[in-house]
């Protein structure tokens, strides 16, 4: 119910407002990333072809499948609210232990991915690595930076919705109170979106 | 007394203020330690100061670089940036919009231990690892990714205590859209809410540059990177170009809510109301959004594009009209109206006077040509002196003297107010106005010695520094003594005629009785 | 336009923004072997705007919610094209 020039009432939670800070937080979330992605963007500019050769050498196959898991995670999540808000507990609780294995599934890819490289002797400031051109060396610290604090979020995700799943149980997590799940949602979407954009930049633009 | 000092809940003593959400107990904390911070930062100054009385050093070079490097980084990040939101924001804005408390409660509790947390870690960086760094409190690559001083766990800190300036932003912006009385549309808030609701917007979409970018300096530190490095392809001005897209607009988080406070105590003090409303609000939107665009005036001797240099000098002085806009409204306020010379209005109109004088050398270096004479040198100094501490300073002193009453329910001695004041005016004066001369003269920045011919300007400064400190603890002392013997302070000493003055003093634990409904604007004299 | 609270999304909407997803990912994937140099950036980044858009019109449920919080989004790439943009004018004309 909407109070005169909508602001929250007295004695309820707010829901607009619950929604209105995560957004909030979100975009301080889009300022972090954004500003690697111009670290990005400008060592590109300045590195084209040693960019262009180091992006061949990424594991295309790992990077897609991680894409497809993700959207696919991205998916569940928002089933999952769906589900709560029309009563079903059991659905919406199944839903997000599936967001949360396809989650793990990323960063078991993640962890193999890196291993590989880590095994060719390409790790920040390895030998093999200063041996290269110098925006390669750049292209591969990038690499490294962007996707591990994106897997760092994957992981706070994977910790946040297990906690929300916890609730969905315990119901305190119902059909008339869902604004952590729904918060919870758009944090997870954002991790999506994230990864959306960094699948190209560093798979595909060869 | 049913203040919201007595205890109503279960906890006791400590425990019932740590683990408080009240966010008036939150802000009285928070002022705590603040002025404890505060005055730490002041005495680093002031052993500064002293070595540089004549040339000649009683400290190392290195010692002289760790101390002006923590004096900024105490002074910066654990007094100015979170200052006046945290402690007369926290304790006033749901006050003034008519509410009980801000938003998100919890997370207001969770910025004051991340506060905590982000001091306690760089208190330990002084400590632990090559000790306290010396890098300058703008951590410049590639020095600061080279030095063996305690860079990382330092910068951690200052990390953490981002993450609590995001938090609290994150809090006042959601509060003010949605916890605002019944009647309180946007043109009948406080210019000060007007303040802090800008300031929130700058310190969300800000701040996590500055994370990233401390964030990269560990990493690089620890892995090599090469961001920042030109043997491996980076660009050390890059960093610089990081470091101050965040570092210029906190110095709007640091000065919009100290001009808030001033359109708070000019209209009262003159019995009349202030002067332009809607230009002095939106002036403050103009403010935190030009001032996004203006960071590489801090670079302009890096090795910038000179397009690039054009661009920002530009900018600069476009962004120095919507002040500009404040100052002239707050003296139209005054113009024909009945002054009252309390304490809160002399710190008040102190500000006026300084931070036009801070902001008039702002000019001076935003012009390309000048600053490449003055960059560097303690012109630059002096001037963000005067804005910081003439102006944000001033601002926070103006803010207690005016609040003391409300917040502590003790009046205090208004005559030793107004010589402390005096004896601050003067000192500061001395300590920094030299600085301007110095500057201009070519004595350069964060030297720990000098050749003679300096030695005067250095010297007025020094004992400028040491009347300055006097008039602080004057004003300290009278604060701190009227909080266990000053009488009882009425609910309106003043005639404001904002919220809080409806409220007794201290205020009680909910604020209000019943919501209040708004009927007119906040300054109808 | 029905109010954010009380919308609820259909099970089969989130299905249709799936396969637009997954069907996007495949064309860029495509478009990436093409090797069309420069040209491949553009699109690849236009494609990834496009799911970008689906994940946050209807996951994120943005095509529900009021102008506050589109003004909210707005605000921030505003700033973050700002930004970037003033840094190129330095690193382009070095």
């Amino acid at each position: 119910m909407e109070t005169i020039n909508d602001k929250a009432e007295e004695g309820r939670s707010d829901y607009k407002g619950a929604k209105l800070g995560m957004w909030f937080f979100l975009i301080t979330e889009i300022l972090f990333f954004g500003v690697m992605f111009m670290l990005y963007s400008v060592n590109r500019s300045k590195y084209p072809h040693a960019f262009h050769i180091a992006a061949l050498e990424e594991n295309l196959v790992i990077g897609s499948v991680n894409t497809i898991i993700l959207i696919t995670s991205s998916f569940t999540m928002a089933l999952s609210i769906t589900a709560i808000r029309r009563g079903n507990k059991m659905l919406s609780s199944w839903l997000q232990l599936a967001t949360i294995v396809m989650a793990c599934l990323f960063l078991i890819n993640k962890y193999f991915e890196w291993s590989a490289k880590i095994r060719l002797g390409i790790y920040p400031a390895s030998p093999a690595l200063l041996q290269k051109d110098k925006g390669e060396v750049l292209f591969y610290s990038l690499y490294y930076v962007m996707t591990g604090i994106h897997g760092f979020h994957v992981l706070v995700g994977i910790g946040v919705i297990s906690t929300m799943l916890f609730f969905t149980l315990k119901e305190k997590i119902n059909s008339e109170s869902f604004v952590k799940l729904e918060n919870t949602g758009l944090y997870w979407h954002f991790v999506d979106i994230v990864w959306i954009y960094l699948f190209p930049l560093f798979y595909l633009v060869t | 007394m049913n203040s919201f000092y007595s205890n109503i809940g279960p906890r006791q003593g400590l425990a019932a203020w740590m683990l408080s959400t009240d966010h008036k107990k939150i802000g009285i904390m928070y002022l705590a330690a603040l002025l404890l911070f505060f005055s730490t930062g002041t005495l680093i100054g002031v052993l500064m100061r002293l070595n540089l009385i004549s040339p000649g050093t009683f400290m190392g070079a290195q010692t002289y670089n760790r101390l002006f490097t923590i004096h900024g980084i105490i002074q910066i990040f654990l007094f100015i940036i979170p200052g006046i939101p945290v402690s007369f924001g926290n304790f006033f804005l749901p006050i003034l919009i008519g509410a009980r408390d801000v938003a998100f409660p919890r997370i207001n509790r969770l910025s004051w231990w991340l506060y905590l947390a982000g001091a306690g870690l760089l208190l330990a960086s002084l400590f632990f690892g090559g000790g306290a760094l010396d890098t300058g409190w703008t951590f410049y690559a590639p020095y600061s990714i080279q030095t063996r001083t305690n860079v990382s766990l330092a910068v951690f800190a200052v990390f953490i205590l981002g993450f609590s300036s995001i938090l609290t932003g994150i809090n006042f912006v959601t509060t003010i859209h949605r916890l605002r009385a019944p009647g309180m549309n946007w043109h009948r808030m406080p210019l000060f809410v007007w303040t802090l609701y800008s300031t929130g917007w700058v310190q969300i979409l800000a701040t996590p540059v500055i994370a990233i970018s401390l964030l990269l300096i560990i990493l690089e530190r620890f892995f090599g990177l090469g961001f920042f490095d030109p043997s491996k392809g980076g660009d050390p001005v890059l960093f610089e170009h990081l470091f101050w897209i965040y570092s210029h607009p906190a110095v709007y988080i640091m000065l919009l809510p100290a001009m808030g406070i001033i359109s708070e105590i000019i209209p009262v003090f003159s019995r009349k109301t202030i002067f332009g409303y809607k230009a002095v609000a939106y002036s403050a939107l103009a403010i935190a959004s030009v001032g996004y665009l203006v960071w590489g005036h801090h670079m302009f001797t890096s090795g910038m594009s000179d397009t690039a240099r054009v661009v920002f000098s530009f900018i600069t002085f476009i962004v120095a009209v919507p002040s500009g806009i404040k100052v002239l409204n707050w003296v139209a306020t005054l113009y024909k109206g009945s002054i009252k010379l309390d304490p809160p209005m002399l710190f008040a109109l102190s500000f006026i006077f300084l931070f036009s004088i801070g902001g008039l050398t702002g000019l001076v270096i935003g012009a390309l040509a000048t600053n490449l004479h003055l960059h560097g040198t303690y012109f630059i100094v002096g001037h963000f002196h005067y804005v910081m501490f003439g102006g944000m300073g001033m601002s926070f002193l103006a803010a207690l003297h005016y609040w003391f009453p409300k917040m502590f329910g003790r009046m205090y001695s208004e005559r030793q107010a107004k010589i402390g004041w005096l004896i601050l005016f003067i000192g500061f004066n001395l300590l920094y106005f030299s600085m301007f001369v110095l500057g201009f003269n070519g004595m350069p920045r964060r030297y720990f010695d000098y050749p003679p011919q300096y030695f005067t300007g250095h010297l007025v400064s020094t004992i400028g520094s040491w009347v300055l400190v006097t008039g602080l603890a004057i004003i300290f002392r009278n604060l701190i003594a009227a909080l266990f013997k000053g009488p009882q302070a009425p609910d309106n000493p003043w005639g404001g005629k904002t919220l809080e003055w409806q409220v007794p003093s201290p205020p009680p634990h909910e604020n209000f009785v019943e919501i209040p409904v708004i009927t007119s604007g906040p300054y109808s004299f | 336009m029905e109010d954010a609270r009380t919308h609820i999304t259909d099970y089969k909407t989130y299905a249709f923004v799936w396969a637009g997803l997954l069907l996007l990912t495949a064309l860029t994937i495509t478009v990436g072997a093409m090797h069309l140099s420069r040209y491949s950036v553009l699109i690849c980044l236009a494609i990834a705007s496009c799911k970008a858009l689906l994940v946050l019109t209807y996951f994120m449920h943005l095509r529900y919610e009021g102008a506050l919080i589109k003004g909210v989004i707005f605000m921030a790439i505003l700033t973050l094209t700002v930004i970037i943009g003033l840094t190129f004018v330095d690193v382009w004309y070095r």
